[in-house]
């Protein structure tokens, strides 16, 4: 290895790498045989993480930077004037060998600019992988990005290989892409994710016949989204996720709040603030669709069209829907308790198994760590004390928001800093 | 009067300890370990040998008492080496064996629920020694790290690394409590190592380490600094989940 070469490459395309969110190392079970190199557990491990607060699991990088299109979102856009470089497949497969035993991270997530077609570019990924798993007998995580537009031949090998493919949406809208990405297609998005989900199924039906049928992308597939490029509202945005979810089984959708990086009109101006708050609010939708047995119509609909800033969703739904409540934490069942805001999975776990030993009060669920400044509202149990019946749900709210302080709190308010 | 129970610090004394309380009926005990005694101005003291049969049968009678779950809850809150930690696992113990049901899950409990919280602390200290090892290759060809875990949690990593890296000889150094593991391509096995008055555990000497090891840490650090994404930074999301005190062995927080 030419060191001071390779560090030059890596400036550069881990530096476009980083606006894809994806950092998940999960999902895959990979035992180490013959004394090889890495396994995988199935629970992702996070090595680092950024000064933005981002999970650092894997070495994500770009083949190249090289690209020919133009979206007018994306940093390695063809227009744009930036230093361009590549990879050797030899180089990344090095790489990630050398960081992987000094424990540096559990894998590699392999990205690329478009260079001549997608399927020449589809091809030097699977080799990547493929030497890795071949040469290297190497048994960590390996996530493949899958190229719009490439063939199914080439996506059958890639999931040999990979523990997740994904292919990034980024637009979900088909105007928007059309509006900022003139020259793709949303067709060319949707057949490779297509072809990967009928292997997965297929995968899953041979297993069940052929015990040794060889893995085929173990970790599933995951697209990503960005948010407050194109104008889409909540209920887009999550109606989207929602079909992505339910038609092509995904494990994870990613939402990536916008970072102003063009001077294009299409887009937000540079030095607009990027939309963290949304995209959390975003995110926890997300995880009530996925864990809490919410169905995304009941949060985001044709009457709510946007998240509230202020409180979180489940909350607000909490608050639109008043009549469901108070439950009764020692009779009600999971669901119902998995919808009492303040009360997460965790939570839930604690109340279902405590609660066969002694009736639970107050005392109990604030020991048990239950968020009691909004759970209260919601709930009784085996005590008089803390009951409040009859709030309207605006008095509630209000009586809430009082009393919590929320880390975002400076990104909603209002009021001047008097000394800022 | 309460009586002062002294054993040696392992696991293994513990549960003979355990098995002492049992066969003699005592009913207000204060379990200490060896070399951090606090001296009972009252009561008398008694130490406790380490007995393997002993610590066998307790073992096995918690096995029957409870899950797997339940059984790895006792071992991680006694790896947790906090103060008076074994008269906690001691009440839980007397707990268990009391009650006819499994009540590992009784959350409302107190007792319970410590053991619950504090095995919740040990694995957490667990996997993060999982993703902060930062492995160093040295002249011998040996992967070199060391760590400094508020809790006993060497031990419970050991198998995770040796299945990870059974292709190379590694050695984790816990340097507060100054032993080590090392893998020699066959078995893993507990080293105890005297250390060069000039060693720093921090810096990556060239008297010690390859040439390439310096190179590949500063790609390293250079991969982490070129992650960041300047407009979203938010430092107290960082240190929360780094905190500052595993910065000292992260390559990645080492001067460029």
């Amino acid at each position: 290895m030419s060191f001071e070469r390779i560090k030059e490459k890596l400036n550069i395309l881990a530096d476009a790498a980083k606006y894809d969110v994806s950092c998940s190392s999960s999902g895959s079970n990979r035992a180490n045989k013959d004394k090889g190199l890495g396994d995988s557990t199935g629970m992702g491990i996070c090595h680092t993480y950024t000064e933005d607060g981002r999970c650092v699991s894997l070495l994500k990088i770009l083949l190249t930077n090289h690209c020919i299109f133009d979206c007018a979102y994306c940093v390695t856009r063809k227009s744009n004037d930036i230093k361009r470089a590549a990879f050797k497949v030899q180089e990344v497969v090095d790489l990630t060998i050398n960081f992987y035993r000094r424990n540096y991270i559990e894998g590699l997530f392999l990205s690329s600019g478009i260079f001549k077609s997608a399927d020449h570019t589809m091809e030097r990924l699977v080799s990547v992988a493929k030497k890795l798993r071949l040469e290297e007998n190497f048994n960590g995580y390996i996530h493949l990005k899958s190229i719009p537009g490439a063939s199914d031949e080439l996506m059958r090998e890639a999931g040999l290989y990979a523990d997740r493919l994904s292919v990034n949406i980024e637009i979900p809208t088909r105007e928007g892409l059309k509006r900022l990405a003139p020259d793709k297609n949303r067709e060319d998005f949707i057949k490779p994710m297509k072809k990967v989900r009928n292997e997965i199924i297929q995968y899953k039906a041979e297993k069940k016949i052929i015990r040794s049928t060889p893995k085929y992308a173990p970790a599933g597939q995951s697209t990503q989204m960005i948010i407050g490029a194109s104008g889409e509202n909540d209920y887009q945005i999550m109606t989207a996720s929602n079909f992505f979810y339910k038609k092509f089984n995904l494990k994870r959708v990613y939402y990536s709040g916008y970072v102003p990086i063009s001077y294009d009109s299409r887009l937000p101006q540079i030095g607009t603030d990027v939309p963290m708050l949304r995209e959390n609010r975003l995110y926890q939708t997300d995880w009530l669709m996925r864990f809490y047995g919410f169905d995304v119509s009941e949060i985001l609909n044709e009457t709510h069209q946007h998240l509230d800033l202020e409180i979180d969703p489940k909350l607000s739904w909490a608050l639109r829907n008043i009549h469901e409540f108070p439950v009764d934490v020692n009779r009600a069942d999971k669901r119902m308790l998995a919808r009492v805001p303040g009360l997460g999975m965790k939570s839930v776990y604690k109340i279902l198994h405590a609660r066969k030993f002694r009736q639970l009060n107050w005392e109990h669920l604030k020991k048990l760590g239950v968020a009691l400044n909004r759970a209260q509202y919601f709930m009784i149990c085996n005590s008089h004390v803390f009951e409040r019946r009859d709030l309207e749900p605006s008095k509630i709210k209000g009586l809430i928001l009082q009393n919590s302080k929320s880390k975002f709190r400076n990104a909603t308010s209002s009021q001047l800093n008097l000394f800022g | 009067m309460q009586k002062v129970l002294v054993y040696d610090g392992s696991f293994e004394g513990f549960l003979s300890v355990v098995f002492k309380v049992y066969e003699e009926k005592l009913a207000n005990v204060d379990i200490q370990r060896e070399g951090n005694v606090q001296a009972s101005f009252f009561g008398e003291s008694e130490e406790i040998v380490t007995n393997k049969e002993h610590a066998d049968r307790v073992w096995k009678g918690l096995k029957k008492k409870l899950t797997s779950f339940g059984c790895n809850q006792v071992f991680y809150s006694f790896q947790s080496e906090l103060i008076s930690v074994e008269n906690t696992l001691l009440d839980y113990i007397q707990q268990v064996f009391k009650s006819t049901l499994n009540i590992e899950k009784d959350f409302s409990n107190s007792t319970i629920l410590k053991i619950s919280k504090i095995t919740k602390s040990v694995s957490r200290e667990k996997h993060r020694m999982e993703a902060f090892v930062r492995f160093r290759l040295t002249k011998d060809d040996l992967y070199f790290a060391n760590i400094e875990p508020d809790f006993n949690v060497l031990p419970l990593i050991a198998k995770h690394f040796k299945s990870r890296y059974a292709d190379q000889k590694w050695l984790i150094y816990d340097i507060k409590r100054k032993f080590g593991l090392y893998y020699n391509l066959e078995n893993v096995e507990t080293v105890v190592l005297d250390f060069p008055a000039h060693f720093d555990f921090t810096k990556t000497s060239g008297d010690f380490f390859a040439d390439q090891e310096l190179e590949f840490q500063e790609l390293w650090q250079n991969y982490f600094k070129s992650t960041n994404i300047e407009s979203r930074k938010n430092m107290l999301l960082h240190v929360r989940h780094v905190p500052k005190r595993y910065w000292k062995y992260l390559s990645e927080k080492q001067p460029l």
